[in-house]
C-alpha cells in the first residue's frame, strides 16, 4: 500500500524547495520487510517538488554507484509526470528511515520503487490538470499535461507547470483508486535511452565522489587496522611516525566487541593535513599486535575441511522423492567437486569518507549503499541518537556490496568527535584488499545418478561456506536459508529425486556480500554440472540444459520442504521454467549456437541462471592458443529482467557483469595465510583489463510486461559456467576450481 | 619551494617535494578530477599529462614535474568538448565513473601517438586504466568514434 500526501505546508520542504512550491511526498509500505514502518510517524518518502520557475525537483533516495539508480528511479516519476526531463533537477536524499529502504543492494531499486514513483508522478500530473482547469473553469477532462504545461485541449490555452505550482499545492492528493496511469505507448523517457544524469560531470572530472569531498579546517586520517581479523593494539610507538612533515598526532582506535557488525576494525590512526603525509606516517608506526582468535587461519588447510565437510552428508534443506534409491536404480553415477575462492569488492574507490562531529551531532560524507546503516553504525560508535547523525550520499566509486559495510564511516566519526575538527579518513588500495568483507569461500560437492540416455533420475548436490551471517551474530555455522536460496535450494531443474544439503563451516575473516552473492559458487557448480551431464552423455549442451528444466511450468518450491525466501513475493515472483528456458532459446539463436562456424582453438560454452528474479542465459565463446592462453572474442546475454526503464542501461550493466564474470573466473583469489591476507594491490589481486576483456558483449532483452526485476547482479553467476563450458569443448580439460589462472589448459 | 604549471598556470608549492603529484593536485591545489585508486602506478585513474603525455600522477613526486606542463582534466579542453568527451557522451560510456576521467586522459594522450588506432593499438594503450564496472567495450568503441571526428 502506498500513499501520497501534499507536503506543500511542510516547513522543512518549504527551505529545500522555496516558497510557493508544490511538494508532493509519498510514503511507502511496500512490503512485509518494511512493516515496522506501519507505526511510525507519518513523513513524506519519494518527492517530486515545482518551483515556481518550473524546475521540477525530484529526490533521489537510492545510492549511485553505477547502476543508474540516481537517474533511473527518478525518472519513472518524471516520465508519468509529464516532466520534461531537462527541467528536472536531482537532488539526492540524505539517510533516514522516513525514506524507506534506502540500501542500494540486491538489485531492487527500479523494482521497488516503480510504482511508488509512478504513483507520485500520476497524482502529481492530475494536480496540476485539476489546478489547470479551476483555474480556466473548464472540466478536468478537457485539460492535458503535456511536457512540463497543462494544454486545454479545445482551445490553444497553456499553463506551465510553474505557474501552475502554487495553486496544485493547495489541492488535496486524488485517491489512489483515482490515478490513471500512462500507457506503454504514451512512454516519453522510458524504454529509451536516456544519459545518466551525471554522465558530463563524470567525463569533466567535475562529479562529486566520496573521494573528493572536502570540508573547511579537515584534517586526513590513515588507519593501520590489525593484520589479523579480531586483533588488537597492544602497544605502539609513535616517534617515527609524529616527525613526518604535516603530521600532527596518532590516535588509537578501539578493537571492537564481537560479534564484528558493521564495527571498525580497530588499530592506529595518524593525522595529517594532507592525505600522503598520513600514508607516509603510518608506515612509521611500530605496532605490537595481540593476533587474536583468527591467527591459525591458512587458506590451503580451511579449503581441505571444507572439501571434507562436502563430501560427508549435511543439513537437508530441499528434497524431492529419493535420492538414494534413485542412485541405486541409476545406469550410471558421477560425482564432481568444485571450489571457489575469497573474493575481494575492489571498487574502484577505495573506502573514505568525511566525518564532522560538532555539538553532539555528527554530519558525514561517504559514498554509502546504504547511509541509514551509516546512522546506526555511527550513532553506536560515537555514543548520539541516530537521528543525530546526518549521513549526505556522494557518487559512490563503485561499490558491489562493499560500500553498504559503513565500518569506513565510524572510523571517521570516531576521529573526528575525539579531535574535535573534520576528517576524513583515506583507505589505501591496500586497506581495502587487506579489510575487505570478503565474498565466502566455498566448496562444493555434485553426484548424478542418470538412465542409459544419459538423463538424471537421481541428484545430489552440497554447499559448505562460511555464512554472511557469522559477520553479526556469533556462532554462526550454517548457510542461511537466503544464501542457499541463492541459486542452490531453488534450481529449476526437472528432476525425480532431488536433495539438496549445507554442511557447516566456521568463519575467520569477514564474509560479505558481493555482487551476486551466494549465486556465484552455485551457479559455478550446478550450471557446471549440468555441462559435464551433457558431455558425458554425448549431448549438445543447450538441449540437454532445456531437458533438464523441462516443460515451462511454476516451480512449486515450498512443496519440497524449501525455506525459500526469495528476493520478492513469490505470488508475484514465481520460479518460472518458461522463462528461463525462452533466455536459453533466444541466446541460442542470436548467438548462433550449434551454427556458428568457429576458428581452430575456438568454441563456446551456455549457461542459464535466475536470480534476483531475473532470467539469464549466457553464451561465451572462448579461444584458447597452442601455448594455453586464454582470450574472450565474444558474449552473448539474453536477459528478462521484467519491465525495464532504460535498455541501454540494462545493456550497460550485462556488459559490465560479463567483465565482472570474466575478472573472478579467469584471475580472482584471496587467500590467507596465518590469519593475514596475502593479496594487497591489484599486482597481487588483479582485476580484468582491457586487453583480457570480452572483445564483444551482445545483450538481448526479453520484452515483456512483467513485473520489473534485477539488473545489477544477474549478469554474474553464469558467466564462469559458461566460460568453463567453453574452455571444455576448446581443450577437453573441466575446470573445477576458481580462478582458472595458473591451471594447465592444454 | 617548488614552481609547477598546472593547465597553463603557475603554482607555489612549499611542501614535500617528495609528495606524488596526485596528492599535490588533490589536496593542495584542489583539483579533484584525478583520481586514487591503487597508489602503485596499477590502475591508471591518477593519469595526468606531462607535456602532453599520459604518466601516472600517484607515482611522480612534484619535484620531478618542475619545468614540466601539466594537464588535468580540468584543464583538457578549455570549453569541455574534446573529441573524447564528446564521444564518451554519445555512447553513454560510464557506469559508476571513478574511473572514466583517467582513461579520457590516457586515450587523449593515445590519440596523439596514434591519431587511428586499432584494436591492437587500443589494448596496449589502455590496458594499464582500470575499469572495475567493465566498461571496456564503450571505451574502446568511444575511442574510435573520437577519431573518426579529429580525422
Ligand atoms: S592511482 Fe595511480 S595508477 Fe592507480
Ligand atoms: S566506470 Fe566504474 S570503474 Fe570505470
Amino acid at each position: 500500500m502506498n500513499r501520497i500526501e501534499n507536503s506543500s505546508r511542510r516547513s522543512f520542504l518549504r527551505q529545500a524547495f522555496g516558497a510557493g512550491a508544490f511538494v508532493l511526498g509519498a510514503r511507502i509500505l511496500p512490503t512485509p520487510a518494511f512493516a515496522a514502518l506501519e507505526t511510525a510517524t507519518f513523513s513524506p518518502n519519494v518527492f517530486v517538488g515545482i518551483k515556481s520557475d518550473g524546475t521540477v525537483l525530484i529526490v533521489a533516495h537510492r545510492s549511485e554507484m553505477g547502476t543508474s539508480s540516481r537517474t533511473m528511479v527518478p525518472l519513472i516519476l518524471a516520465d508519468e509526470m509529464e516532466a520534461d526531463w531537462k527541467r528536472v533537477k536531482i537532488e539526492q536524499a540524505i539517510g533516514d528511515e522516513k525514506y524507506g529502504d534506502q540500501n542500494t543492494d540486491g538489485s531492487h531499486s527500479v523494482r521497488d520503487f516503480w510504482s511508488v514513483m509512478q504513483e507520485c508522478g500520476a497524482s502529481a500530473r492530475q494536480m496540476l490538470e485539476q489546478a489547470a482547469a479551476n483555474q480556466w473553469k473548464v472540466p478536468v477532462s478537457e485539460c492535458k499535461a503535456t511536457l512540463h504545461q497543462v494544454v486545454h485541449t479545445t482551445s490553444s490555452k497553456k499553463l506551465g507547470f510553474g505557474e501552475l505550482a502554487a495553486a496544485a499545492a493547495k489541492l488535496p492528493v486524488p485517491d489512489k483508486s483515482k490515478l490513471v496511469f500512462k500507457k506503454k505507448a504514451e512512454y516519453r523517457y522510458i524504454g529509451k535511452d536516456i544519459p545518466v544524469y551525471d554522465l558530463a560531470d563524470i567525463t569533466h572530472g567535475k562529479a562529486v565522489f566520496g573521494m573528493d569531498a572536502k570540508v573547511d579546517g579537515m584534517v586526513y586520517a590513515s588507519i593501520e587496522h590489525p593484520p589479523v581479523f579480531g586483533g588488537k593494539v597492544m602497544s605502539f610507538d609513535d616517534k617515527e611516525a609524529l616527525q613526518v612533515k604535516g603530521v600532527s598526532r596518532t590516535v588509537e582506535i578501539p578493537a571492537f566487541k564481537p560479534p564484528h557488525g558493521f564495527q571498525p576494525l580497530g588499530g592506529v590512526a595518524v593525522i595529517a593535513d594532507n592525505t600522503w603525509a598520513a600514508f607516509q606516517s603510518r608506515k612509521k608506526l611500530k605496532i605490537t599486535w595481540d593476533p587474536g582468535p583468527n591467527a591459525s587461519y591458512t587458506s590451503s588447510e580451511y579449503k581441505k575441511q571444507l572439501q571434507a565437510t562436502a563430501r560427508k552428508p549435511g543439513t537437508v534443506v530441499r528434497n524431492v522423492g529419493d535420492v538414494d534409491k534413485g542412485f541405486a536404480g541409476a545406469a550410471k553415477t558421477m560425482e564432481a567437486e568444485y571450489y571457489v575462492p575469497h573474493l575481494a569488492h575492489a571498487p574502484m574507490e577505495p573506502m573514505v569518507t568525511v566525518a564532522d562531529f560538532r555539538d553532539g551531532k555528527c554530519t558525514l560524507w561517504a559514498p554509502t549503499q546504504n547511509p541509514q546503516a551509516v546512522q546506526d553504525t555511527v550513532a553506536a560508535a560515537v555514543g548520539i541518537d541516530k537521528k543525530n547523525v546526518i549521513c549526505n550520499v556522494t557518487l559512490l566509486g563503485g561499490g558491489f556490496g562493499r560500500k553498504s559495510k559503513p565500518d569506513y564511516c565510524a572510523e571517521a566519526a570516531i576521529l573526528s568527535k575525539q579531535l574535535g575538527k573534520p576528517v576524513k579518513v583515506v583507505w589505501t588500495r591496500e586497506d581495502d584488499i587487506h579489510f575487505d568483507y570478503y565474498h565466502a569461500v566455498a566448496a562444493l560437492y555434485m553426484k548424478a545418478g542418470v538412465d542409459q540416455k544419459g538423463k538424471p533420475v537421481a541428484w545430489l548436490q552440497r554447499s559448505v561456506f562460511p555464512s554472511i551471517f557469522s559477520t553479526f551474530a556469533p556462532g554462526v555455522k550454517a548457510g542461511s536459508a537466503a544464501e542457499l536460496g541463492m541459486g542452490f535450494t531453488d534450481t529449476p531443474y526437472d528432476i525425480p529425486n532431488h536433495r539438496v544439503e549445507n554442511g557447516e563451516a566456521v568463519n575467520h575473516v569477514r564474509i560479505g556480500w558481493l555482487r551476486s552473492v551466494a549465486n556465484i559458487y552455485h551457479a559455478f557448480a550446478v550450471c557446471s554440472f549440468a555441462d559435464e551431464l551433457a558431455n558425458a552423455a554425448g549431448r549438445d549442451s543447450k538441449d540437454y540444459l532445456l531437458e533438464l528444466i523441462g516443460p515451462p511450468r511454476l516451480v512449486d518450491l515450498k512443496a519440497q520442504g524449501v525455506d525459500y525466501p526469495n528476493m520478492g513475493p513469490i505470488e508475484k515472483y514465481p520460479v518460472d521454467a518458461g522463462r528461463l528456458r525462452k533466455v536459453i532459446e533466444l541466446v541460442a539463436e542470436k548467438s548462433g549456437w550449434g551454427k556458428r562456424k568457429l576458428p581452430k582453438g575456438h568454441a563456446l560454452g551456455i549457461a542459464a541462471h535466475r536470480s534476483f528474479l531475473s532470467y539469464i542465459a549466457t553464451v561465451v565463446e572462448v579461444a584458447v592458443s597452442p601455448d594455453g592462453k586464454i582470450s574472450i572474442p565474444r558474449v552473448d546475454t539474453a536477459v528478462d529482467a521484467g519491465m525495464i526503464v532504460s535498455p541501454d542501461r540494462v545493456r550497460s550493466q550485462f556488459e559490465g557483469a560479463a567483465v565482472f564474470g570474466a575478472s573472478l573466473a579467469l584471475m580472482g583469489e584471496i587467500t590467507a595465510t596465518a590469519g593475514k591476507i596475502d593479496q594487497s594491490n591489484f599486482n597481487n589481486y588483479p582485476v580484468l583489463r582491457m586487453s583480457e576483456a570480452p572483445l564483444e558483449t551482445h545483450v538481448y532483452i526479453v520484452e515483456t510486461d512483467q513485473p520489473p526485476a534485477g539488473v545489477g547482479e544477474p549478469g554474474v553467476p553464469p558467466f564462469a559456467p559458461a566460460l568453463c563450458n567453453a574452455i571444455f569443448k576448446a581443450t577437453g580439460k573441466r575446470i573445477r576450481e576458481l580462478p582458472i589462472k595458473g591451471q594447465k589448459l592444454v | 619551494m617548488i614552481t609547477l604549471k598546472i593547465n597553463g598556470a603557475q603554482r607555489q608549492f612549499d611542501g614535500d617535494p617528495d609528495m606524488p603529484l596526485l596528492w599535490y593536485l588533490r589536496d593542495v591545489a584542489g583539483l579533484t578530477g584525478s583520481k586514487f585508486g591503487c597508489g602503485i602506478g596499477q590502475c591508471g585513474a591518477c593519469t595526468v599529462h606531462q607535456d602532453g603525455v599520459a604518466i601516472r600522477s600517484c607515482v611522480t613526486p612534484v619535484r620531478t614535474a618542475v619545468g614540466k606542463e601539466i594537464t588535468t582534466i580540468e584543464g583538457l579542453s578549455g570549453s569541455g568538448d574534446h573529441p573524447l568527451q564528446k564521444a564518451w557522451a554519445a555512447l553513454n560510456v560510464p557506469q559508476c565513473g571513478y574511473c572514466q576521467v583517467g582513461q579520457i586522459m590516457q586515450a587523449a594522450s593515445l590519440l596523439k601517438t596514434k591519431p587511428k588506432p586499432t584494436d591492437k593499438d587500443i589494448d596496449d594503450g589502455m590496458s594499464g586504466n582500470i575499469c572495475r564496472c567493465g566498461t571496456y567495450q564503450r571505451i574502446r568503441a568511444a575511442i574510435h568514434m573520437a577519431a573518426k571526428e579529429k580525422a
